[in-house]
């Protein structure tokens, strides 16, 4: 595994998030993730964990505290949102594809439409990650015509082609079938190693423990717990944790 | 016996019931047919249709003019081969690429019937009879053509497809009613069925995207904006079409100073427009709540912006969703038109109550209805038939035909 360097991609500090109906999602939640690192977010549901991510990339806004990525303070200027939304890549647990498009247009679309790049390049590109992702053969289907842990990994493809700094993965197994959580996990373990930053929730535990540098606790909106996974699943300094892991594990 | 008649059996013959039931249906159904096709053939008087066959094709149109429309059908139906060809040539990438399959074959050979036929059974003189065969010549030459060599201009071609149309219904709008070098035809000389596709077309053109917009702006966060699409919509769905087709003709003519306001039948073009615009919203809406919300944010998150993300990502399938309601918006507002002959104007409609006030064909109402009936249905299977095909291109889930 690659050690983490000490740059810091992305500083959230004491985030608060109130829905329009006075539901307070993010009770001051902090977190910071450097370059190359993979942190693992964990908690119960309705924790906020998904809610933290999505505010990252700016899906979700938030009322207080501050959040910078890759060194863009992330306000309401528009402009900062799409620099923003450039550098980091996200995915998501519905896969999200455009059944509209092929596989191939899936991934070509943004980095036309967005990069400017000339579509030949892209294309090329794109028929190399879907090598890499391991479903090349695919590339003229559409996105109803694969599997589940397929589109997923042309999710992550499609990710990868506007080459993000940051991968944000919101539960990327959730919503699989067991025979295929394996494919994608093992995906995302090869992205790990080539030290990309990645920030995911998840609650796959084995994958936490062998792929995460940080794993983290978030409940009630809070971050509670910071760890290395071997510390976070054997010896957590909060009873908070520690309720957590006996219901999981 | 005959796997035929063993079928025939089963379906209408399995019970004493269903047996008595089929019988009867079969002897209404065969007299029915029976007593038409003997009035039909023996006792309709078609000369009707023949004599006035121009009028109800182009109402008064100029005949020393009329070589435009027929150098405007010559356009139309070279187009109608060329996409047909070039659509055919250019399967989508997870298709069988069939140059003819089989629908194409059935409906060569009905054009080819239809215009042996139709031509010599209204008793045409036999120069329009022979252009008619040039024409059902040309469209089946060009598809011939189109998909024989549409390959080699790769993407290209389909984006050129794209742009002919809308740029022929241009160069028709100017041969129709003159300009650039043409004696100018005033919309008062226009009628018939030239009328009705013309008033239909350019309503149905134009209240998509107005409809699209309103759409958009109904869903939008901008309360104005929203409440705006909102009171626009319910007070048009509120108000019969009739009612608005005569305020058009009085309030345009008062609000605008003279020379500014347009010539009726632009005025009731207008008005239909906007009629079926706030139809056509309401099934534009339903198609943009088809589409998950996820598809937004993944378009977002990849850096899209809004409009792009509209354009690209949701715009696509939330049309698709709502193309079946909005085809059949568009055939509804086709049969609209009629209404335009109760504000006075000459198109089928207008023409055919003209022709049957006419003393020398008193009576004979049933063969202008039956026609009039006739080549309505014939506009509307075209848009409906349309519609379905471009519904199975589009449609991501269909499975790959591979006849």
């Amino acid at each position: 595994m690659s050690q983490p360097s000490s740059e810091v991609m992305i500083e959230a500090r004491a985030v608060e998030k109130w829905y329009p109906n006075g539901f307070q999602a993010l009770r001051g939640a902090s977190l910071t993730v450097r370059r190359g690192e993979v942190v693992v977010i964990m908690g119960p549901s309705g924790s906020g964990k998904s809610t933290f991510i999505r505010t990252f990339n700016a899906l979700e806004d938030f009322q207080k505290g501050s959040i910078t990525v890759d060194g863009i303070v992330l306000s309401d200027d528009l402009r900062n949102i799409d620099a923003v939304r450039r550098e980091v890549g996200m995915v998501f647990q519905q896969f999200n594809l455009f059944p509209h498009l092929s596989v191939l247009d899936n991934l070509t679309l943004a980095p036309v439409l967005v990069r400017k790049r000339p579509k030949a390049e892209v294309e090329k590109q794109a028929w190399a990650l879907l090598e890499r992702v391991g479903i090349a053969e695919q590339a003229g289907k559409y996105p109803g015509q694969l599997s589940g842990g397929q589109q997923q990994r042309v999710a992550i493809a499609r990710a990868l082609c506007m080459e993000p700094r940051i991968l944000l993965f919101d539960e990327p197994t959730s919503a699989l079938d067991p025979e295929m959580v394996r494919e994608v996990l093992e995906v995302m373990q090869n992205l790990a190693d080539d030290d990309i930053t990645m920030v995911v929730v998840t609650h796959e535990v084995k994958f936490a423990r062998h792929v995460a540098h940080r794993v983290v606790l978030m409940a009630d909106g809070e971050v509670v717990e910071e760890a290395e996974p071997e510390v976070f699943f054997t010896n957590p300094s909060h009873e908070r944790t520690r309720r957590f892991l006996n219901q999981i594990l | 016996m005959k796997p035929v008649l063993r079928r025939l059996r089963a379906e209408l013959f399995a019970t004493p019931a269903d047996a008595v039931l089929s019988t009867g249906l079969i002897a209404v159904l065969s007299l029915a047919a029976f007593g038409f096709l003997r009035w039909a053939f023996t006792q309709a008087q078609w000369a009707v249709i023949r004599v006035n066959s121009t009028l109800f094709a182009v109402g008064r149109y100029p005949v020393e003019e009329q070589w435009r429309l027929w150098l405007l059908l010559w356009l139309l139906f070279a187009a109608t081969g060329l996409s047909w060809g070039v659509l055919r040539s250019h399967p989508r990438p997870d298709r069988s690429g069939v140059l003819w399959p089989r629908n194409d074959r059935i409906a060569a050979t009905l054009l080819v019937v239809l215009g042996l036929w139709r031509p010599a059974a209204m008793g045409l003189s036999l120069s329009i009879q022979a252009r008619w065969w040039g024409l059902v010549a040309l469209l089946l030459l060009v598809r011939w053509l189109a998909g024989r060599f549409g390959p080699r201009f790769g993407p290209l071609g389909l984006r050129l497809v794209a742009l002919m149309w809308p740029v022929l219904y241009l160069v028709g709008m100017v041969l129709i009613s003159g300009g650039l070098g043409l004696v100018a035809v005033s919309p008062s000389e226009w009628g018939g069925l030239l009328l009705t596709l013309l008033a239909s077309s350019f309503a149905i053109l134009l209240c998509f995207p107005i409809g699209v917009l309103l759409a958009l702006g109904r869903r939008s966060d901008l309360p104005l904006l929203r409440w705006g699409s909102v009171l626009y919509i319910e007070f048009i769905r509120g108000a019969p079409l009739i009612t608005l087709l005569f305020l058009g003709q009085n309030i345009l003519g008062f609000l605008l100073p003279g020379g500014l306001a347009p010539d009726r039948i632009w005025r009731a073009a207008w008005v239909l427009t906007f009629f079926a615009a706030a139809y056509l919203a309401e099934a534009v809406r339903s198609g943009l709540a088809a589409v998950p919300r996820g598809q937004l944010e993944a378009a977002r998150s990849l850096g899209l912006s809004y409009p792009k993300a509209l354009q690209h990502v949701v715009l696509p399938q939330a049309l698709r969703v709502a193309l079946p309601a909005m085809v059949g918006q568009f055939i509804s507002l086709l049969q609209d038109t009629t209404l335009l002959s109760l504000i006075g104007l000459l198109e089928l409609l207008g023409t055919a109550r003209t022709v049957m006030a006419n003393p020398a064909f008193l009576g004979k109402n049933a063969e202008v209805y039956l026609t009039l009936a006739v080549l309505f249905w014939c506009c509307c299977a075209a848009l409906g038939l349309g519609s379905r095909a471009l519904e199975r291109r589009l449609d991501p889930h269909a499975v790959p035909s591979a006849t």
